[in-house]
């Protein structure tokens, strides 16, 4: 029930996206109708062409006829591709998710340990290691670092698979069950395809995953320090509980508490980030498809996109709230 | 009551010896205890008394192991026969909470808020005794039905923001007790909280370590609570503990000025917490390298000059008394 509230109370922001959205790919440089009717059109095709796409009539008016279709579930049609932007936009969901999950295990993989040794073992090699790694993580933009890991592992040390999306061109996809290219190759117990697809998808889950570690491993290794400095870890050392039980029992607990807010956070900052990376690797995913139809002014796929995103994002943040209440007794989801 | 009593040619519960704590910091080396020695017997209680800051918890935590790392202690604290300073961290782990205990002061914060205190108190006694997870949860319930929480077995499965100060620290004291200790010590066990609850909480613990005839090392700010509970009552002063005695000798002919001036300045029982500040001065800061001999000198009415210069003298005397002064009262 909780749950469900949640969600009602995330409706209203909801429908601002549809709005802003709608305003938005409207305020757009560019016309549609002169794109499509291409360069040679007359005066008179174009405005055929426009009244065709209904982009003659006022804006409520669209507005009306955009709502009305999306209430059917209907975003519309993409003009450069004549498919439905829905069918489309999940076609290349797997793609995009495949990269931000492998890129969020990989960063969490890498920030909890280090950031839980360095808080264990302040001033030590590890430390110094997790606070190299925060300052520069935070320093450096994604699409150079993108660009940079390809330089280094594609141009120079020739050992990473060319930047061109989940397969190389002698690779077949896998038979679809996921949709994810590594899940699906094991299900068909297909190894040379999980390693090609491994491959690709290593350079580009390792540039989100650079971006994401340091506000991972900086928030792990602060709360850790403070979690072990508190009053109940002096308690629990005062018991004799052994070593292993007050670190990850009573201290890591409490230190993840933070950790998950601000993961969160980083989830939906990689979300962003994607559309970046996705282009650099020609990764054929939610972000690049978005960029390709913003380029052509093509509005449906825009506003398809973002309000996925939107909703990607609800659906995180109630997600990420649902952990708090499991892992914290004092926030309940219903206050 | 004859002194000292019959028992006392028996080896004393916990021996502290010539305890050195220093504190290495950034800002300097913070000299925090330095010469402290007394004995507890077993059954017995004694109050450890002094303003703020004068090391009162810092020689608990000394005694338990639990001081952090940026500690440089020497000396020696002899428990039950074993030297613990000296012992391994694994030998004070199987020590700590069962044959030697602590309750702290600020109960809230002292557990950990995100865990049930059923399980807190499962947790030490699954530590220590030869329990299942099962038993300490059910003996975690006994706990607490000892310290007289209502309803025991649903108060198990509560957190600490649930319960109030007073039932946070009846709890503090269950995870304490669990494991039938030789000694408590009681770190300012009532303080934060109001004052009917104050006289509840002490109240149990007294009662509780009588029941089982445990030691009892109460740290304390108030001289007429040490009065009321303790036997004997040792003053401590800027890291020194600058006076020990009976209760009944060290009120009636107090011999170190800072004692008369504990005595002096507190009007008689149930006194105000802010009486400590009627003695002048303040506790000399324990990272200044010039530090004098007598850490009280720069407070003291009696001070001479050889009092700075020292050495300190402590002296012992024949009523079981000791007071570190070259001009005692
Ligand atoms: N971890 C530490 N690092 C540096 N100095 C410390 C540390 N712990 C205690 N001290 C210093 O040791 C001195 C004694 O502190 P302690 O906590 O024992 O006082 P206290 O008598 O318990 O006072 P209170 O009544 O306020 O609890 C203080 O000057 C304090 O600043
Ligand atoms: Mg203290």
């Amino acid at each position: 029930m909780p749950v469900l509230r949640r969600l009602l109370i995330a409706l209203p922001s909801v429908m601002g996206v549809i709005v802003v959205t709608f305003l938005l790919t409207r305020a757009l440089p560019g016309d549609p109708a002169i794109y499509f009717a291409g360069p040679a059109a007359t005066q008179q095709a174009i405005a055929e062409i426009r009244h065709a796409m209904g982009f003659d009539r006022s804006l409520p008016a669209q507005f009306v006829d955009y709502v009305r279709h999306l209430s059917r579930g209907d975003l519309g049609t993409s003009l450069t591709t004549g498919q439905p932007v829905l069918s489309e936009l999940a076609a290349r969901l797997p793609a995009s998710a495949e990269l931000t999950l492998t890129a969020l295990v990989l960063s969490v993989g890498i920030a909890l340990p280090l950031g839980i040794v360095a808080a264990l073992r302040p001033g030590s090699p590890v430390d110094h290691v997790c606070r190299i790694i925060t300052t520069a993580g935070v320093s450096l933009p994604t699409f150079f670092t993108g660009l940079l890991l390809v330089y280094l592992f594609y141009y120079l040390a020739g050992v990473a698979p060319a930047p061109l999306g989940r397969l190389d061109t002698f690779s077949t996809p896998p038979p679809h069950y996921s949709g994810f290219y590594l899940v699906d190759s094991l299900i068909a117990g297909d190894f040379v395809t999980f390693r090609a697809a491994l491959g690709q998808l290593l350079l580009p889950s390792a540039t989100m995953a650079i971006f994401s570690l340091a506000p991972l491993a900086r928030i792990t290794r602060a709360s850790m320090l403070a979690a072990l400095g508190s009053e109940f870890i002096r308690t629990a050392r005062a018991s004799g509980l052994g070593r292993r039980r007050v670190v990850c029992v009573y201290a890591l607990r409490n230190a993840l508490l933070p950790v998950i807010t601000t993961l969160g956070m980083v989830f939906s900052f990689m979300l962003g980030a994607n559309v970046l990376v996705e282009k650099v690797f020609a990764w054929p995913g939610l972000g690049s498809y978005a960029v390709d139809a913003l380029i052509a002014s093509d509005y449906a796929p825009v506003q398809g996109f973002v309000l996925a995103m939107a909703l990607l994002y609800v659906m995180l943040n109630l997600m990420i709230d649902l952990i708090y209440c499991l892992l914290d007794p004092r926030v309940r989801l219903d206050a | 009551m004859a002194w000292p009593p019959p028992d006392s040619r028996m080896a004393p519960l916990l021996a502290v010896e010539d305890l050195l704590v220093e504190f290495h910091t950034r800002s300097g080396t913070v000299r925090a205890l330095d010469g402290v020695s007394f004995d507890l017997r077993h059954g017995e209680m004694m109050a450890l008394v002094g303003e703020s800051g004068s090391g009162k918890s810092v020689t608990a935590y000394a005694i338990l192991g639990i001081l952090d790392t940026a500690a440089r202690i020497s000396g020696r604290v002899v428990f039950d026969g074993r030297e613990l300073l000296s012992a391994g961290e694994k030998a004070m782990g199987a020590v700590r909470g069962s044959k030697l205990a602590i309750i702290f002061q600020n109960p809230r914060t002292a557990l950990n808020p995100i865990r049930p205190i059923g399980k807190q108190i499962a947790d030490v006694l699954a530590r220590h005794g030869n329990v299942t997870a099962a038993q300490a949860q059910r003996l975690g319930v006994e706990m607490l039905a000892k310290v007289r929480i209502p309803d025991p077995k649903r108060r198990a499965a509560a957190y600490p923001f649930e319960l109030s100060g007073g039932m946070c620290q009846r709890v503090m004291i269950a995870m304490a007790l669990a494991c039938e200790p030789a000694l408590l010590i009681a770190d300012e066990p009532t303080t934060g909280l109001d004052i009917t609850t104050q006289a509840a909480i002490m109240g149990l613990i007294a009662e509780l370590v009588a029941s089982r005839n445990m030691a009892m090392l109460l740290i304390t700010h108030d001289l007429a609570l040490a009065a009321q509970y303790c036997n004997r009552i040792a003053v401590m002063h800027a890291g020194h503990l600058v006076e020990l005695a009976p209760t009944r000798l060290l009120f009636a002919t107090p011999r170190h000025p800072y004692t008369a001036n504990l005595i002096a300045a507190a009007p008689g029982e149930g006194a105000g917490l802010d009486r400590l500040s009627a003695i002048p001065g303040t506790i000399p800061d324990l990272r200044r390298g010039d530090l004098p001999a007598c850490r009280y000198s720069e407070r003291c009415e009696r001070v001479t000059p050889d009092c700075r210069t020292g050495p300190l003298l402590r002296l012992d005397t024949a009523d079981g008394r000791r007071v570190a002064c070259r001009h005692p009262l």
